[in-house]
């Protein structure tokens, strides 16, 4: 499917039936953005799990390839990249996290088992919590550890400077 | 990583709670699975990471886009010189350099042969594992002459950093044809042997069939990738789905089974190492004159944006994502490493099996562990 074609069926499948919860009646569920290697799509955080379930049922995007965070100091952003197996097609979904404070997100893990592992890695290393996650504990640094090493404040008490 | 403060080796149940690893042969390296047993059958597995948690992502924040390369040599060692490639397609991506035909034909010879040594390594492991120690002098026969190739035109034997963003560092070594060819000669001859030792042996098979079985509804949600879900029916080979550098010039076959047990697994890794020779004769009589690299900046930055390429390593998909804002380095770096979904399909294959096919699990999944960890 080439991008416009793929960016009007996800368009089509995720309007009408939608309920976004608390947003206006008729706001859609997704926006896209211009340019980029994939297609990127723009989702409330509110609306991830909603969205994702849709994208993977009737849409097809079976395997979540990817799952991640980046800091940009005044909000995270959480890509997940999904790909549908049977046309190879790609998507990435983005969500904004605006409180970098207290950074919170559905989980989808019980979409997707990978995404088990993936949340607890952004847990670990951006304290994103996951709502709803089966077993959020850090993965690879020791529970005591203090402060979150791939947040952009992240200070190493540590480090030398040369 | 887990605190080691020790629940009761006994559960209510009278389930055992047992460590294997960090330091067990078995494992390959610092991986610490916690196993509950109820006699010999296992309940529940919970792998442990971290022991060799480098954070490679966080230091790439503040290496430069030549640098940030080498690093990954250091993640799946057995993979290196993919590692590389993949980084370096990440950052030609972005740059929208065109690598020269001789440079991209040499970068999957050199893949291929990384493969190969993988998956012989892989090979020897695996009966050492299930208790046979010979194979594994047999595999590192092949192996060496592989790391004597990669020496002579790289420099190292292991983590070679022979690829830079555009090309190649060096043109190869003026007998790296010959020496190739004649090492897919020999282990062509040798495969054979492979077989007598191991896939025709019937204490070996009935180890591993019907051992660990991962359905393809399982091994798509668990994002696993690589052998471990071609052999479980899904078809996801990069090379094949998304060709990168010279995999559209050749014919080769993607290996799919569906047996979705250890012997399928065993099997595809076989397959795959034929299918290796034949990407290799292939290619290595028709490597391009010309260029090695294509003309780069010194300093190189990337436009604001993402980008991600991604390529097939001996265990699985190995993404890399780069996110810029227009700096010389990244501001985001992410792998997204075969074994780290791989290995989270463990605690679901291993339920209900005995604890000696844990280790036969864990042999197929081919696990490094510093990818895991990264």
């Amino acid at each position: 499917m080439s991008r416009e074609e793929l960016q009007a069926a996800i368009t089509a499948a995720l309007s009408d039936r939608a309920e976004p919860r608390g947003d206006e009646p008729g706001t859609a569920l997704i926006t896209f953005d211009e340019g980029g290697q994939f297609l990127n799509g723009n989702v409330a955080r509110e609306n991830i799990v909603p969205v994702m379930k849709k994208l993977r049922d009737e849409l097809g995007f079976n395997y979540l390839f990817c799952l991640t965070c980046v800091d940009w100091k005044t909000h995270f952003t959480m890509m997940y990249h999904l790909r549908n197996l049977d046309t190879r097609d790609e998507l990435v979904i983005k969500s904004k996290i605006e409180d970098v404070n207290n950074p919170a997100i559905d989980t989808v893990s019980n979409l997707w088992q990978t995404a088990n592992f993936h949340e607890r890695e952004v847990y670990d290393l951006f304290g994103v919590k996951f709502y709803n996650h089966p077993d959020l504990r850090r993965i690879f640094l020791d529970e005591q550890w203090p402060g979150y090493p791939l947040r952009k404040n992240y200070e190493d008490p540590n480090m030398i400077e040369l | 990583m887990a605190s080691l403060i020790e629940e009761d080796i006994m559960t209510d149940d009278g389930e055992f709670v047992i460590n294997i690893g960090p330091q067990h042969p078995s494992t390959h390296g610092v991986l610490h699975l916690k196993v509950w047993l109820d006699g010999e059958t296992v309940k529940k597995v919970e792998p442990h990471l971290g022991y060799i948690h480098r954070s490679i992502e966080k230091m790439c924040e503040n290496l430069s886009y030549r640098q940030y390369i080498f690093s990954t040599s250091r993640m799946d060692y057995l993979s290196a010189h993919i590692n590389n490639q993949a980084c370096c397609l990440a950052v030609e991506k972005g740059l929208e350099v065109e690598v020269p035909d001789r440079a991209k034909v040499i970068r999957t010879i050199l893949a291929e042969l990384t493969r190969l040594a993988s998956h012989a390594l892989w090979w020897g492991c695996m009966g050492l594992d299930l208790g046979a120690v010979t194979p594994f002098f047999y595999a590192f026969r092949e192996r060496e002459m592989i790391n004597d190739i990669m020496e002579e035109s790289c420099g190292a034997r292991l983590t070679q950093n022979f690829m830079v963003p555009g090309g190649l560092m060096a043109d190869v070594h003026p007998n790296f044809v010959a020496k190739t060819k004649e090492l897919v000669k020999m282990f062509r001859q040798n495969l054979p042997e492979y077989d007598q030792l191991l896939t025709g042996n019937v204490i070996f098979r009935q180890r591993t069939e019907g051992v660990g079985i991962l359905t393809k509804e399982d091994a798509i949600s668990w994002g696993c990738s690589g052998a471990v879900a071609r052999a479980s029916g899904v078809s996801c080979d990069i090379r094949k789905h998304y060709p990168y550098d010279a995999y559209d010039r050749v014919q080769f076959k993607e290996i799919i089974s569906t047996g979705c047990d250890s012997w399928a697994r065993y099997l595809v890794r076989i397959e795959e190492m034929k299918e290796s020779f034949s990407i290799i004769e292939q290619l290595i009589d028709n490597i391009p004159e010309g260029d090695i690299v294509a003309k780069t900046k010194n300093v190189i930055k990337l436009p604001k944006g993402e980008f991600m390429a991604k390529v097939e390593t001996a265990r699985g998909e190995l993404d890399v994502l780069l996110v810029s804002d227009g700096a010389a380095n990244p501001y985001r770096c992410k792998f997204r490493s075969p074994n780290f979904s791989n290995l989270s399909a463990l605690g679901h294959m291993a339920k209900g099996a005995k604890i000696g096919d844990l280790v036969a699990m864990m042999a197929t999944l081919d696990l490094v562990i510093p990818d895991v960890d990264r």
